[in-house]
């Protein structure tokens, strides 16, 4: 009785907070890591890497987004079936938001409103309205959708479906399917030009990068990764993520355990940097001077310069970790 | 303003996909399969003997049939789905030259291999394909081999090195081999001694069990027996119809570990690997099937899979096309294992990653690693072009 009161005027002022327009405070520094097999986000400090503390939320913890305000964390817990509200200043999860089954991925609409997520198990995407943190709407899409992206200017939804290997475009206004674009084997991550003209699709089997024309959804190319001494069956993209200024994309490799800078207007492959195991989860910096590789299978981040290339460190954080995300 | 909506829409749609017609495409599959098939008697399944399969694999065609209903409705082609039975490979015949006529080009052959072989043989020429989603002897994919017949089941000899890898790499070296009286059971056994020469395993005894309590043959049918004498680190048991097998795990006279049959096999799937995706696609089995999958489900499921990704990647190219994109080296298949799959040339075996597992762990995945191939890792398991004796 006593806790509802303050559990919902958190409620209220999140909602406050996420009703403002983004102004970024400067953050606290800390990197998030959320870990699938601890059932807990590492919350590590962003200059010595040390462990701040380990905040327990729901099952199997994957994806994670930051409000645009800054003040929230966002974490899913897959096997909960729900997305957990951590208040950054507190470091504690202040609510629960249910969601599908299974879900994995989630994003945005740029006004901070709703997120969309993509239920593996339902084939299905939920879009969720974060005030009243109910489902508004569902969306059916091909068989296990994963990677989930708004497009920037919020008008377009992009989902992949593993099993169908489709990219599905959904008008944001109507949740309806504009368009089913076939690309590479298993497609997985999201990553978008600042003017969303070119839409970037991790295919992990596939070991490629399609290219979307964002503006009439047909193919643009492709990106191939070959880095040496690696069998083509052992490169597997997963992981993406651009500058802000839409120049460069790092996509992490997988079991081939590199990532790959790769020049986003030639599309061409610069360099292969070694991580860790099974890299994945790729988050930069504010000002992208830093580059976060999440390795899943070595239980570590890799902290990487982007100037130099140069793997700065590799910090140990819980078992199987999923994403990053940077409060600077 | 909403009609402008959906003209864009349909205009993107017709942009995206120049293959279009006015109507749609059909593509049809039949399951053909016997009246009665022993191998999936309630009487049998009901002991979920590791090597056997745990019911009727129909239900992997129908997983993978819904997968694809998406993909389907997106690029207009309708996938359907046919099952037909008969008594006997002549009955089976001739509701294939039936099935045949309708249209349907792609059949899902579950039957025991002397069914595989005669069916291969007849069909050969014509315009279709059979795949092989319950067979796994090797005869199949050497001498009997077919063109025209994809083998989406790993065969003795890929289950058998897959072991021996496991084996090797426990540095489990000397192994008691048991071996039934069946036929069937001399492939197994045979299967397993090639393996153990190629990777330099020694089989210190091989000795033949009987499934009886006649106390003339006690030295046959009795564990203990058949286990006692000089040492060895681990017993293979070579038996096809799994009810011997079942009883050999601590009866051994010696605490050993038992392989192949029962205890720690090889396996296209099984229900409890949790890596690439594939806690997603044993729910989907179990949710149809009411059931956990076995391997038969899952090379069932892959056998329609295949097809379509040729449907989708060649956009419903014409037959001899689709087959050679199929056959060839270009395509990917997922089988939720991690790797990219994909049909030998010389005898249309799909090359995959096996699980070695024990009735509710994936202990392994083979090949395991450090079992390396110039080529490609996953012909360390089964006949490489080398070991092939397939001719087309």
């Amino acid at each position: 009785m006593r806790i509802r009161p303050l559990v919902s005027a958190v409620a209220a002022s999140l909602m406050l907070a996420l009703s403002l327009p983004a102004a970024h405070a400067k953050g606290t520094g800390y990197v998030f890591v959320s870990s699938e097999n601890d059932n807990a986000v590492t919350v590590l400090d962003g200059k010595t890497h040390q462990v701040v503390r380990t905040i327990q939320t729901g099952e199997r913890p994957r994806d994670m987004k930051r409000s645009a305000d800054g003040k929230t964390l966002y974490v899913i817990a897959s096997n909960d079936e729900r997305v957990d509200v951590i208040d950054i200043a507190r470091l504690e999860v202040v609510r629960s938001i249910p969601v599908g089954e299974d879900p994995e991925m989630f994003d945005f609409s740029p006004d901070g409103k709703r997120f969309y997520v993509s239920n593996e198990e339902d084939a299905k995407v939920s879009v969720i309205d974060v005030a009243a943190g109910k489902t508004v709407a569902e969306i059916e899409v091909g068989e296990e959708p994963e990677g989930i992206m708004v497009s920037p200017d919020g008008k377009r939804l992009y989902v992949t479906s593993e099993v169908a290997n489709m990219v599905h475009v959904i008008d944001t206004a109507s949740n309806a399917i504009l368009a089913n674009i076939v690309v590479g084997n298993r497609p997985r991550r999201f990553a978008a030009t600042p003017d969303g003209s070119e839409i970037w699709v991790t295919n992990e089997l596939g070991g490629s990068v399609t290219v979307i024309d964002g503006r009439n959804n047909q193919i643009k190319g492709t990106v191939a990764f070959a880095p040496k001494g690696f069998r083509a069956d052992d490169v597997t993209p997963v992981g993406i993520v651009m500058t802000r200024d839409g120049k460069t994309a790092y996509v992490t490799l997988g079991r081939a355990n590199h990532f790959a800078v790769v020049d986003v207007a030639s599309r061409a492959v610069k360099q292969y940097v070694l991580v860790g195991q099974r890299a994945w989860g790729a988050t930069l910096n504010r000002d992208d001077s830093l580059l976060y590789v999440v390795n899943g299978l070595s239980d570590d981040v890799s902290v990487v310069d982007t100037k130099t290339l140069k793997v700065l460190r590799s910090v140990p954080v819980g078992r199987v970790p999923h994403t990053a995300v940077i409060d600077d | 303003m909403h009609l402008n909506l959906i003209r864009f829409a349909f205009a993107l749609l017709a942009g995206l996909l120049p293959l279009t017609p006015a109507l749609a495409d059909t593509v049809r599959f039949a399951w053909l399969a016997l009246d009665k098939d022993v191998r999936y008697d309630d009487k049998r399944t009901f002991f979920r003997t590791l090597s056997q399969p745990p019911g009727n694999p129909y239900a992997g065609a129908e997983v993978a049939m819904r997968e694809s209903r998406f993909v389907g409705q997106a690029l207009k082609i309708d996938f359907k789905l046919d099952r037909a039975t008969g008594a006997d490979t002549s009955a089976l015949l001739a509701q294939l030259d039936r099935l045949h006529a309708e249209g349907v080009r792609y059949f899902l052959v579950d039957a025991p291999a002397a069914v595989q072989a005669e069916l291969g043989r007849a069909t050969r020429g014509k315009e279709l394909l059979l795949f092989n989603v319950s067979a796994a002897d090797d005869a199949l994919r050497q001498a009997q081999c077919q063109p025209h017949v994809f083998h989406t089941l790993p065969n003795h000899a890929m289950q058998a090195d897959a072991i021996a890898q496991f084996l090797v790499s426990n540095k489990w070296r000397s192994i008691l081999l048991l071996e039934g009286p069946l036929a069937e059971d001399k492939l197994i056994a045979t299967a397993f001694e090639r393996a153990a020469k190629r990777f330099g395993l020694k089989i210190t005894d091989k000795r033949s069990f009987v499934l009886s309590n006649d106390p003339r043959q006690r030295n046959q049918g009795n564990v203990g027996l058949l286990t006692a004498g000089s040492d060895y680190d681990a017993i293979f048991v070579a038996d096809s119809d799994g009810e011997f097998a079942r009883g050999v795990p601590y009866r051994s006279v010696r605490p050993r570990p038992v392989v192949g049959s029962e205890g720690l096999v090889a396996e296209a799937w099984h229900w409890a690997w949790e890596r690439h995706g594939a806690p997603q696609l044993t729910s989907r089995m179990i949710k149809q099937a009411d059931r956990h999958p076995g391997s038969a489900d899952w090379a069932a499921w892959m056998a329609v899979k295949a097809v379509v990704e040729a449907v989708v990647r060649t956009e419903n190219a014409p037959f001899p096309k689709l087959v050679a994109y199929l056959a060839g080296e270009d395509i990917t298949l997922d089988g939720f294992k991690g790797n990219r799959l994909g049909f030998r040339p010389w005898d249309r075996q799909l090359r995959q990653p096996l699980l070695i597992a024990t009735h509710n762990a994936v202990i392994e995945r083979a090949p395991i690693d450090g079992f390396l191939h110039q080529h490609n890792n996953m012909d360390t398991l089964g006949f490489d072009q080398r070991d092939s004796q397939c001719k087309f």
